[in-house]
């Protein structure tokens, strides 16, 4: 395609106000949504995680009932894997990814519009289950019989159960949306081996979703009919574990979904500020596809204290013991980078040390749940709870941090205040490990966990009160932050294109990008393409001014070249209309019927006027 | 900026190495600790902890020296230029790839033996029947035909095998000092395998706290019991006075008032007391030997008269949630009830 026509989707694509974010196709914006809408479901995650610390300040009742905190946890839980961390996660992935490979968007963008919405429209309805007064209460495991129809009285629990299917699907189609860019959209010269590890995570990330997934969705759909129509999949005439097995099979796999893009950060932060290269990166893909393979077969270790049969028991064990292997591998190679560097500490590479450490404990305490006769003991107390937020909070939302640190002059031109960023880190770092360190020594001391109050005289006490004086120190770090972000805003300290001397094509081009994200579409001769560029045409051949390069890879070329000329659309209002229609529908099933054929009207319009605009589109690539 | 790096972090690590180490050395101080063992099953799972514990801390300390060494010595400094280019070395990635899996390795060889003991209960076991229910643990001794709750009587010494089953939805049996925990799922035959089982065996008198650990609903916190490891000759004479029925109140006595009135309420549709005619339900606790017990309302509350007297009038108060329900009754019903509850030893 010629460049006047881009010039042409540049005007088109970027509409101002509301209502060109509305009707966005970008997949920067749409990056940027999520981005936003994520962190708003962070923050209110995090104020349950506020009320449930608060509860347990000390023995008896100081907030709420326990039907409130039951609802509370859930909701806690829910939020900042579902909302948060994961739609997070694809956010950086649907803003970077096309960058990083020299793409001009996404394969989809309208599907990747869609997908963005249906996060949302799910996350909302799933909320708007507090205004109806019930709130799914039952974990957010939601494990039958206890989320079945008997035990799980209240529409909450189907409001959680449709709000997921609906958020599964728009995650799902996003999954699609990143194989297929990744798999086809590389610039010319990008091999496999070239594809920086930040791309090969989202794109296994996106393969574990893809799997995994539809197995949830099938559960959750069997779960809703066993809830209103009567079916007894899980209840007294089926098998309630089945359940667990079904719901694990995601969830297990959601974990290494959660936090594989967050070593793809943490891969792409350390060579740069180390000034090394990424040290085995063929090995350290390599285990990052081998945790994508494996995160599939260790599901039943959840599921210790279920009565499995000891050989089954032993076969989990030992595959999920075998996960240490290929993580160990990343921590030695991550260690191997900073070896011999030039190491400087900016907010990015503060919390990608975070990461590391903290990350470290959470795999360590892993191992001990790994084993099942000791996971008979920690298994459901708050042993479990440390680990997992070691996991999920110090290593993926520590790598979401750091990824928001260096990523952040790209996406907005300016960059954050390094000295706010350090209190933030230091103020994390202390809040993070006396919230969660002292909850392993809670378990060990027998404490389970997901109880809304405890007992005096077991000595709890004490380590309750230090983590909640910790949880609110974490409240202040992330207030810090969004302070961070409102100051930096208003200074506009222009960052320049290139701020940290990157290494991948993200770089290459302007702070924030334009609409079609590369003036000159970019050549790649090495893993470090924007390294390459910097170093001048002794080191590397520069991509030439104007005109097609040279192609470095056969496969890739024609492949973008018809990128450009199917994958730029106008903005358009009906992937979000279809979104809506879609949760309408769901809501409509489990509410008023109404609402439902509203919403398949709705959902049937838009999807024949995206039909219509495909049509018209090729009539218009047919005239030219 | 080094040095911001360097001093929190070490202030950080050796608060945590202070935490773990004094968690280890003065744990039996605790009611409900899995490092205080009294069951050979849990020592076993303590001595597995200990190893684990072991090895993980010296790979912590190994690593995360490491991380910190690294990023201190190799901090920029002024006038540094390009560091060397290093991509990789095979040498180093295969050690590094053999060493975790040689450790995972040996772990997982050690966990095989504490797992089959887990399951091996001694052929001469005490059977004790266990059933989860909203928001109570109910302990049947199938040979004696005795149906308690709460509280769940052992005679020191004796190895005891439990039967676990629930009567709604799962729940999960759990006392850290003997030994891990085991679900209690609902449905005859679960999955073709029968019920969960599990053993202990108390090694020393005295009470050892429990309570249910999977999520199971509003009062999920409330239902907790205790395990009362008593002398052999004390179970025995315990269990034959659990096994008769309930003591027959003096006629014109307050106890009687009370069972007339338990009788002719709603009381009789979720309790049993053997004795008392269509007192047939088995919803909540038996109360054949209610009054022998030392806690009531899954085992939150002492069982004392004003406790029990609170939650025969207004358990709500007490158990937010609970499944009892307040039958509006008069004080003078009220005292009449407690009275006679407490009169069934």
């Amino acid at each position: 395609m010629s460049d006047p026509m881009e010039g042409g989707v540049v005007a088109a694509r970027w509409r101002r106000g509301p209502l060109g974010w509305l009707a966005t196709v970008d997949h920067k914006r749409i990056g940027l949504l999520y981005i936003a809408a994520a962190s708003v479901f962070f923050v209110l995650g995090g104020l349950l995680a506020l009320l449930i610390r608060s509860e347990l300040w000390s023995p008896g009742y100081q907030l709420m009932g326990p039907e409130t905190y039951n609802r509370v946890l859930t909701m806690h839980g829910t939020t900042m894997i579902f909302l948060f961390v994961i739609p997070f996660l694809a956010g950086l992935g649907n803003y970077f990814a096309p960058l990083m490979i020299g793409a001009p968007d996404m394969a989809f963008p309208r599907l990747n519009a869609l997908s963005f919405w249906l996060f949302l429209f799910g996350g909302v309805f799933l909320y708007s289950s507090f205004l109806t007064g019930s709130v799914a209460n039952a974990g957010w495991t939601s494990y039958p019989p206890l989320a079945g129809a008997t035990y799980g009285a209240g529409a909450g629990i189907d409001y959680w159960l449709m709000g997921l299917i609906v958020i599964g699907s728009g995650s799902l189609v996003g999954a699609i949306n990143f194989i297929v860019t990744i798999w086809n959209m590389r610039a010319p010269g990008m091999s496999w081996g070239r594809i920086p590890v930040f791309v090969w995570t989202v794109f296994v990330m996106g393969q574990m979703v893809l799997f995994a997934t539809p197995m949830l969705t099938g559960g959750l759909i069997l779960l809703l009919f066993d809830r209103n129509l009567g079916t007894s999949f899980f209840g007294s005439a089926g098998y309630p574990v089945l359940w667990q097995h079904i719901f694990w099979f995601y969830s297990h796999p959601a974990v290494y979904i959660m936090i594989l893009p967050a070593f793809g950060v943490i891969s792409e932060i350390l060579p740069v500020f180390s000034r090394k290269p990424i040290f085995g990166y063929k090995a350290l893909v390599g285990a990052t596809v081998a945790i994508g393979v494996l995160g599939f077969m260790v599901w039943a270790h959840h599921m210790f204290t279920v009565g499995l049969n000891p050989t089954a028991q032993m076969v989990f064990l030992v595959a999920t013991m075998a996960i240490g292997v290929p993580t160990g591998v990343k921590f030695f190679n991550w260690i191997a980078t900073m070896w011999g560097g030039s190491i400087s500490f900016p907010a990015p590479m503060k919390f990608a040390l975070g990461f590391l450490s903290m990350f470290l404990i959470g795999g360590i305490s892993g191992i001990f749940q790994a084993s099942t006769p000791l996971d008979l003991q920690l298994h459901d107390s708050y042993f479990i709870v440390a680990h997992l937020h070691y996991v999920l909070f110090g290593g993926s939302i520590f790598g979401i941090f750091a990824g928001a640190y260096y990523w952040w002059p790209k996406m907005f031109g300016h960059r954050l205040g390094e000295r706010l960023a350090g209190w933030h880190f230091w103020l994390m770092l202390v809040g993070f490990n006396l919230t969660f360190f002292p909850m392993h020594l809670l378990g060990l001391d027998g404490m389970p966990r997901r109880v809304s109050d405890y007992p005096a005289g077991r000595g709890w006490e004490t380590w309750n009160q230090v983590e909640t004086v910790g949880a609110y120190m974490l409240g202040v770090a992330v207030l810090l932050f969004c302070a961070n972000v409102l100051l930096a805003a208003r200074r506009r300290e222009p960052a320049g294109d290139d701020p940290w001397q990157g290494n991948t094509l993200e770089w290459l081009t302007s702070s924030p990008p334009p609409a079609h994200n590369f003036h000159t579409p970019p050549t790649v001769t090495s893993l470090r393409p924007a390294r390459d560029r910097r170093l001048g045409p002794d080191h590397a051949p520069a991509a030439r001014e104007g005109g097609r390069e040279p192609h470095g890879n056969a496969a890739a070329a024609p492949a973008r070249a018809q990128a450009v000329a199917i994958h730029l659309p106008e903005p358009t209002p009906w992937p979000p209309a279809l979104a809506l229609g879609t949760t309408l529908l769901a809501a409509g099933l489990i509410t008023t019927l109404v609402v439902a054929v509203a919403g398949s009207l709705l959902a049937a319009v838009a999807l024949l006027m995206l039909v219509r605009e495909d049509l018209a589109l090729e009539r218009e690539e047919g005239a030219r | 900026m080094p040095k911001r790096i360097r001093r929190p972090s070490s202030i950080v690590v050796a608060a945590l190495a202070v935490l773990i180490a004094s968690q280890i050395v003065t744990s039996a101080a605790a009611a409900q600790s899995i490092l205080d063992p009294v069951s050979p099953t849990a020592a076993s799972l303590k001595r597995l902890y200990q190893i684990v514990f072991v090895l993980g801390v010296t790979v912590f300390l190994l690593v995360e020296g490491l991380i910190l060494y690294t990023a201190v010595r190799f901090r920029r400094r002024d006038g540094d230029g390009e560091p060397k280019q290093v991509h990789g070395s095979a040498k180093a990635e295969v050690a590094w790839t053999i060493a975790p899996a040689v450790v995972v390795l040996g772990l997982a060889a050690a966990s095989y033996g504490p797992l089959l003991e887990q399951r091996a209960a001694p052929a001469d076991a005490l059977v004790v029947d266990v059933t989860g229910k909203q928001w109570f643990w109910e302990f049947a001794y199938p040979e004696a035909g005795v149906i308690t709750a709460n509280e769940l009587v052992v005679p020191v010494g004796r190895a005891v095998r439990l039967r676990l089953a629930s009567a709604d939805v799962i729940h999960s049996f759990w006392a850290p000092q003997l030994g891990g925990k085991m679900d209690a799922i609902p449905g005859e035959r679960q999955g073709g395998h029968g019920r969960n089982e599990m053993w202990f065996r108390a090694e020393r008198e005295g009470e050892y706290w429990g309570q249910c650990a999977e999520l199971c609903g509003v009062q999920h916190a409330g239902m907790r019991f205790v395990v009362r490891a008593v002398p052999e000759l004390e179970f025995t004479a315990w269990l034959a006075a659990q096994a008769a029925p309930a003591v027959e109140p003096a006629p014109g006595s307050l106890e009687a008032a009370g069972r007339d009135a338990i009788a002719g309420l709603a009381c009789v549709g979720c309790h049993v007391i053997d004795g008392v005619e269509g007192m047939v339900g088995r919803v909540g606790p038996d109360l054949t030997h209610v009054g022998s017990r030392r806690h009531l309302a899954g085992a939150v509350f002492e069982n004392t008269p004003e406790n029990l007297a609170r939650w025969i009038d207004r358990p709500a108060e007490m158990k937010p949630g609970a499944n009892m329900p307040a039958l509006g009754l008069t004080p003078e019903q009220v005292e009449a009830i407690t009275a006679y509850l407490l009169s069934l030893q």
